[in-house]
C-alpha cells in the first residue's frame, strides 16, 4: 500500500500506447492499466480526495506490483490468463455508456421477478430498465454509485474487506476501478420476499472493454435473501469482465446467491464472490457457467462462526474452445459448521474444465463436516477437466469427504432408455440433462429454474453441447 | 411371432450362447429355466439389442422382420419388452418423465396419437392399480434408492403402461415377496391373450404356479438341453439340473 503509484508515467503514456498491439509484456500490461487509472483519476472533480478513491489507488498499486498470474502459479496452473493480459482492454469506468433498446434488456428479465431488478450495462447502473421495489424500512438496494454517494463510510465498512485487493491480481484490477455495483443492506429481520436481480449486460461496440462491477451485499441477524446474478452480452467484440461481490451473512441469516454466467462465447470472465457467514447462518451459492471464452470463477465462504452451514454448486456447460474453471474455498475456521459442496461440468467440443476445492479445517473447528463432489461428463474425446481436490485439515474430530468422477454417460442408463422405445440421442440428451439438472434443481428461485431448464434444453441437444451465438 | 434359430452370441471373443433354438408364437408363455451363468439374461439382453454382445451366427425373425436388424428402440417400438433382472438407477430422471416419454415414442411409432398429461396420469392412475404400484414411486426418479422388490414391480408396471406383444421378464420372481410375487404374476396374466407371448425366465416353480407357462426349457450352457410342458419346471424343483446334464452326456456319447 501507499506505493506512489506511477500516476505520472500513466498520464504522460495514456494516449501512447498502441491499443491493438498484441502480446503487451507484463511491464506494459501493468503500465496500460495505471496509464488508463491515471487517466480517469485525473478526470476526477474531488473524488481523488475521498477514502474510497484511496482504495482504489493501493489497489491498482497491488496490481502493479503483482501483474496478471502465470501458469507458474500454483493457483494458476491450468489456466493461462496470457490471452486476457496481453489484450489492453479499456476499463469502462469513464466510457459512455451505449444506449440499449428496451428489448435488449428485457430478454435477460425475469417475467417472475419484477420487485427488485437492477440493470448493469458495462458494469453501469441504469435506473430506467431498473426497479428497486418496494422495501420493508431499513433496507437498502440500489446502486453501489448512489450509495456511496449517499453515505461513503457505511459503505467503506464493509466495501473490499472481505475480498481485499491483495487476494490477487483480479480483485485487485477490480477494486481499482471500482465505480458502480449493486450495494444491498438488510438490517436485522430484514426479509426480502422476492428474489433480487442483478442484470449485467455488456453492450457496445467500441474498444475491448473491461467491466468491474462490484457488488456489496450486507445482511443483520435473521434476514432472508436471494440474489440472482446474471452477465449477459449484446456485443460481440472483445470484453473482460471481472466482478467481485461481497457477502456479509448475519447471524441466523438465510442466503442463496445464484449466478448465472452467459456471457458471449469471445469474451473474458473473472469473477469472484466472497462470503462471510456469522453464527448460524446459511448460505447456498448456485453458480452456473455456460459463456465465456476463457472463464475463472472463484467462490469463497468462511464459515466464521458456530453452527453456520453453506451449500456450493456449480454447473459448467461448455465445447468448442471454452475453459470454464472453478476455484472454491470453503474455510471451516470455527467448530460446528457443515459444508456440502457438489460442482459438475459437461464438456464437449475441445473444451477445458478446471475444479480446484479447497476446504479448510482449522484447527478449533471441530465438528466439522464437510462433503465435496466434483462430477465430469466429457460428451467429446479431446475435452478435457483438471481437478483437485484440496483439504486441509487441521481438527481432529471432523468428518470430511471428497470424490471426483470423470467419464461418458452410463451405456447402461443408455440402454434401459432405449429398450422402452426412447430414440438413442433423445436417452443421451435425458440423461446428460439430467447430469446437469442434479444442480439445477437446488436452485430455489422458481422463475430462474425454469429459464435454466430451457437454457440447458437449448444447450444440451443431440448428445452435444451448442454453443451459444 | 419368434423365430430363434442357431443362435451364438459372445462378449469380446467369449462364446455365451452357442446355438439357440426357440420358436415362440403368439398366444404362448414360455418359461426358461436354467442353472447361473448359463446364458439366460444374456438371451433375453440379445434380443433386447444389447450392443456389447456380439452375435456371431444364427437369426432371429420376429414378426416376420430380421430383429438382429434393429436397433434397441425399434425393437421396443414394435412390442418388445424386457423386465430386466437388474433394473439400472437413474438419477435425476423422474420415472414419470421417462415412462411418458417412452409411450409417446412407441405410440407415434404406431401412428397413434401422443398422450397429453391428463390422458397420460389416467393411464399411469389404472396400471399403477393394476400393479399396485405405490404413487410415490412414481415421482422419484427411475429405479433410484427403489429396493430390490421395488424394481421389479416398476419393471412390471412399465410393462402394463407400455403393453407390449413380446414381454420377456428376466427373473422377475426373485426379490419379491408373496403378495408382490401374487401381483405380478396377476399383471402378467392380464397381458397374456391370443395376440401376446411371454417368455419368463426363472429359477423357482413357483412363479408358474401363478402364471402356467406352455413350454418350459432348460438353458444349460449356451444351449437349450431340453424343453417339455409345465411338469418338467415340477422335475427340475425336485431333481435340479445335474440329471440332464447326464442325460445329454449319456445321449452325446451312445
Ligand atoms: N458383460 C459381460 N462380460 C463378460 N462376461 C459376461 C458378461 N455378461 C455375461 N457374461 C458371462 O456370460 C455367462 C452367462 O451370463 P448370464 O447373465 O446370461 O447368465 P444367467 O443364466 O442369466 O445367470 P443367472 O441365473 O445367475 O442370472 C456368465 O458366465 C457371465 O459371467
Ligand atoms: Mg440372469
Amino acid at each position: 500500500m501507499g506505493q506512489p503509484n506511477g500516476r505520472a508515467a500513466g498520464k504522460s503514456r495514456g494516449g501512447a500506447v498502441n491499443r491493438d498491439r498484441e502480446n503487451m509484456n507484463a511491464q506494459e500490461q501493468t503500465d496500460w492499466y495505471e496509464a488508463r487509472f491515471g487517466r480517469w483519476e485525473s478526470g476526477m472533480n474531488g473524488e481523488s480526495k475521498t477514502p474510497l478513491h484511496s482504495l482504489r489507488k493501493a489497489a491498482i498499486g497491488s496490481f502493479a506490483r503483482t501483474g496478471f498470474p502465470s501458469t507458474r502459479e500454483e493457483e494458476w496452473r491450468f489456466t493461462n490468463v496470457a490471452p486476457i493480459a496481453r489484450v489492453p482492454f479499456v476499463p469502462a469506468v469513464s466510457a459512455e455508456i451505449p444506449r440499449l433498446e428496451r428489448r435488449d434488456v428485457e430478454r435477460f428479465l425475469f417475467a417472475g421477478l419484477t420487485s427488485h431488478h437492477l440493470v448493469f450495462v458495462n458494469g453501469r447502473f441504469l435506473p430506467e430498465y431498473s426497479s428497486l421495489g418496494e422495501l420493508p424500512d431499513g433496507v437498502r438496494i440500489e446502486s453501489l454509485e448512489s450509495a456511496l454517494r449517499r453515505d461513503q463510510g457505511e459503505v467503506l465498512r464493509h466495501l473490499a474487506r472481505y475480498a481485499p485487493p491483495d487476494q490477487g491480481a483480479f480483485p485487485a484490477l477490480n477494486a481499482a476501478f471500482i465505480q458502480d455495483g449493486a450495494y444491498l443492506y438488510l438490517p436485522d429481520g430484514a426479509q426480502i420476499e422476492e428474489a433480487v436481480h442483478l442484470l449485467f449486460i455488456a453492450a457496445g461496440d467500441a474498444d475491448p472493454l473491461l467491466l468491474t462491477p462490484r457488488n456489496l451485499i450486507i445482511t443483520g441477524a435473521g434476514c432472508r435473501l436471494s440474489i440472482v446474478e446474471t452477465y449477459h452480452a449484446v456485443r460481440s467484440s472483445s470484453y473482460l469482465t471481472n466482478v467481485v461481490s461481497e457477502l456479509l451473512v448475519g447471524e441466523g441469516t438465510v442466503i442463496e446467491h445464484d449466478k448465472v454466467q452467459a456471457e458471449h462465447p469471445h469474451a473474458y470472465h473473472v469473477g469472484t464472490t466472497q462470503i462471510v457467514q456469522h453464527k448460524a447462518s446459511t448460505v447456498v451459492s448456485n453458480s452456473i457457467a455456460v459463456g465465456g471464452s476463457i472463464v475463472r470463477n472463484t467462490v469463497a465462504t468462511l464459515l466464521a462462526e458456530e453452527g453456520s452451514h453453506c451449500t456450493l454448486n456449480g454447473l459448467s456447460v461448455a465445447t468448442g474452445n471454452q475453459l470454464i474453471d472453478n476455484h472454491t474455498t470453503i474455510d471451516h475456521a470455527t467448530s460446528n459448521c457443515t459444508s456440502f459442496e457438489m460442482y459438475k461440468s459437461i464438456l464437449d467440443g475441445a473444451s477445458r474444465g478446471v475444479f480446484n476445492g479447497k476446504i479448510f479445517v482449522r484447527k478449533d473447528a471441530q465438528k466439522t463436516d464437510a462433503k465435496q463432489t466434483n462430477k465430469t461428463l466429457l460428451l467429446s474425446d479431446d475435452a478435457t477437466i483438471d481437478t483437485k481436490p484440496q483439504l486441509e485439515i487441521f481438527a481432529d474430530d471432523v468428518k470430511c469427504t471428497h470424490g471426483a468422477t470423470v467419464g461418458q454417460l452410463d451405456d447402461e442408463q443408455v440402454f434401459y432408455l432405449r429398450s422402452r422405445g426412447i430414440d438413442e440421442v433423445d436417452a443421451r440428451d435425458l440423461l446428460t440433462f439430467a447430469f446437469a439438472g442434479d444442480v439445477v434443481s437446488k436452485v430455489h428461485v422458481e422463475p430462474l429454474r425454469d429459464r435454466l431448464d430451457v437454457l440447458l434444453h437449448e444447450r444440451l441437444r443431440q448428445g452435444r453441447v451448442t454453443g451459444i451465438e | 411371432m419368434l423365430s430363434i434359430t442357431n443362435l451364438h452370441a459372445g462378449i469380446s471373443g467369449k462364446e455365451i450362447l452357442k446355438g439357440i433354438s426357440l420358436s415362440i408364437r403368439a398366444g404362448e408363455v414360455h418359461a426358461i429355466m436354467g442353472p447361473n451363468g448359463s446364458g439366460k439374461s444374456t438371451l433375453a439382453s440379445v434380443l433386447a439389442g444389447r450392443e456389447t454382445f456380439e452375435v456371431s451366427e444364427g437369426t432371429v425373425l420376429y414378426q416376420g422382420t430380421n430383429l438382429l436388424d434393429l436397433s434397441p428402440e425399434e425393437r421396443a417400438r414394435e412390442g418388445l419388452f424386457l423386465a430386466f433382472q437388474y433394473p439400472v438407477e437413474i438419477p435425476g430422471v423422474s420415472n414419470m418423465y421417462f415412462l411418458k416419454t417412452a409411450l409417446n415414442a412407441i405410440r407415434k411409432h404406431r401412428g397413434e396419437e401422443e398422450l397429453d398429461a391428463v390422458e397420460f396420469l389416467a393411464l399411469v392412475k389404472k396400471k399403477s392399480k393394476l400393479v399396485e404400484m405405490d404413487q410415490s414411486l412414481l415421482n422419484r426418479p427411475v429405479n433410484e434408492g427403489f429396493s430390490g422388490g421395488e424394481k421389479k414391480r416398476n419393471e412390471i408396471f412399465q410393462m402394463a403402461v407400455l403393453d407390449p406383444k413380446l414381454a420377456l421378464l428376466d427373473e422377475t420372481d426373485s426379490g419379491l415377496d408373496i403378495d408382490a410375487l401374487r401381483i405380478v404374476a396377476e399383471g402378467v396374466n392380464k397381458l397374456r391373450g391370443k395376440e401376446n407371448a411371454i417368455v419368463l425366465v426363472t429359477h423357482y416353480q413357483r412363479l408358474l404356479n401363478y402364471i402356467v407357462p406352455d413350454f418350459v426349457h432348460v438353458l444349460q450352457e449356451g444351449r437349450i438341453v431340453k424343453s417339455g410342458g409345465k411338469e418338467l419346471a415340477l422335475l427340475l424343483e425336485e431333481r435340479g439340473y445335474d440329471w440332464i446334464k447326464e442325460e445329454t452326456e449319456s445321449v452325446g456319447s451312445a
